[in-house]
């Protein structure tokens, strides 16, 4: 047992938000086809807002710290932000399209002590990449951010979306971060766009092409174990909750509404109105998150993959009932391991609507 | 003091490379230059938060550690010395002979 494992069961014990993903800004300076924001400042935190909020998280117990967007660096105060973050000693994560980082803004990010820098990169090639990003020019001033970040020793990720347009350029991304020397990650999740729009779900690669890659691997490991049929879930996976969303983690949005997770989006409060750790202790909707088990769950708790499956609270929550199934992970159970889930076997996994999606909190 | 080498007297601080956050009593601290992860204990944490860069370590031991908790002062110290080794070998404390300067006293 890891002690991250161990912190991480302590502050669910104690109910201390130890993970908050914070967007700093919506706006992009890249229009990815399947990109689910508004691209538009709908009234952003102020500088002094945010470094409030840093000072609220860290009284709160956050340990850590990952800032999104968008795209970061589009906030001029970017820096300022990052630095207040760090001097309250917040383990920092950065998720950026790297697109506007030189070896400035590289000597700065290793100077401040950011722990790991997250870069999407959807191919190895150029025309494919900028074809996702809509930016010409993207893939180049990536992949030579990630060389400058490198050279300061810092740790880069890539994070490659897998979508139907390069679903057959993994294997290149992965080449490619290792000529890089640095780790990869593959995510096949779409969602729908913050307005409800279902389109980029189009986008999703198909479930066939899903349990191709589940069979790769380089990618898995041992395959024989990762696609092995479930097992029958003892009690403790039923007195089980499904993820860290509201229990250890959050998300705050730019205009400081606060949700379980960036892919759950219930509203739980607003920063300008409350308090952080008021609106984590008392939300009535965090409250209601916590409470659920996987016993609870009416269809899940009955399905054959209830102890393995990744089903995501929040994209049952966007398919309309948090306690429901998430047919994209429904997909991906089947898929990995060739058998249906409950929800399948009734035959509704067909897309779902209406959607809810982020809104701004009106403000009172 | 320093007497043929050995370091008699020593004075510690808090690294900014680290993240650090204390949660039920305990610090967690993660060092930013090689992403070791630590948990200090009770004691350990009284150490790391009295780590002000112009308190001697054995001022520390003796005012903040034998007067809390019931601990001889030899093996505190030695616990005490064992420890900022072990931190200050991942670059989580810096230690020195004489008191650090500029040092963060949060």
């Amino acid at each position: 047992m890891s002690l991250l494992y161990e912190m991480n069961q302590k502050a669910l014990a104690l109910g201390v938000p130890i993970s908050v993903h914070l967007d700093v800004t919506y706006r992009c300076n890249e229009r990815c086809i399947h990109c689910y924001l508004d691209h538009d400042d709908h009234g952003e935190m102020t500088t002094p807002e945010i470094e409030d909020l840093l000072a609220q998280l860290a009284d709160a117990g956050v340990f850590f710290l990952t800032l999104s967007g968008g795209e970061v660096f589009m906030r001029r105060d970017f820096f300022t932000i990052l630095s207040h973050a760090r001097r309250h000693l917040f383990n920092v994560k950065v998720k950026t399209n790297a697109a506007m980082i030189r070896e400035p803004e590289a000597k700065q990010l290793r100077d401040l002590g950011v722990e790991q820098i997250q870069i999407s990169v959807y191919s190895h090639r150029a025309e494919v990449h900028d074809a996702v990003t809509k930016l010409p020019g993207s893939h180049r001033r990536t992949i030579e951010a990630i060389r400058f970040l490198k050279s300061q020793g810092l740790k880069v990720v890539i994070a490659n979306v897998l979508m139907g347009v390069n679903v057959d350029d993994h294997l290149g991304v992965m080449a490619l971060a290792r000529e890089l020397q640095v780790p990869y990650t593959l995510d096949p999740t779409i969602t729908p766009k913050m307005d409800g729009d279902t389109s980029l779900l189009d986008l999703r690669i198909a479930g066939e092409q899903l349990g191709q890659i589940f069979r790769q691997r380089e990618l898995v490991g041992n395959v024989e174990e990762f696609c092995a049929p479930p097992t029958a879930p003892d009690e403790s996976v039923m007195d089980g909750y499904p993820c860290s969303a509201g229990h250890t983690a959050c998300y705050i949005s730019p205009y400081g509404d606060v949700f379980p997770c960036v892919q759950f989006p219930l509203p739980c409060g607003n920063i300008r109105q409350q308090k952080f750790i008021d609106i984590w202790r008392t939300s009535a909707q965090f409250n209601e998150v916590r409470s659920i088990r996987a016993r609870d769950l009416p269809v899940c708790s009955t399905c054959a993959h209830v102890g393995t499956c990744t089903r995501c609270p929040g994209l049952a929550y966007i398919e309309g009932n948090m306690r429901g199934p998430s047919s994209a992970d429904c997909e991906k159970s089947f898929q990995r391991t060739g058998i249906p889930s409950a929800n399948m076997l009734r035959g509704t996994t067909a897309r779902p609507g209406p959607l809810v999606q982020i809104q701004p909190a009106p403000i009172s | 003091m320093i007497l043929g080498g050995l370091i008699t007297e020593k004075y510690i601080s808090r690294s900014s490379a680290i993240a650090a956050r204390l949660v039920g009593g305990e610090m967690m601290i993660m060092s930013a230059v090689d992403s070791t992860f630590f948990t200090l204990n009770e004691v350990a944490t009284v150490i790391w938060q009295a780590a002000d860069g112009q308190t001697s370590l054995k001022e520390i031991v003796h005012t903040r550690i034998c007067s809390d908790f019931d601990v001889d002062l030899a093996q505190a110290q030695q616990d005490a010395d064992q420890f900022v080794s072990e931190l200050a070998n991942h670059g989580i404390l810096n230690v020195s002979p004489i008191p650090i300067t500029g040092a963060d006293s949060r």
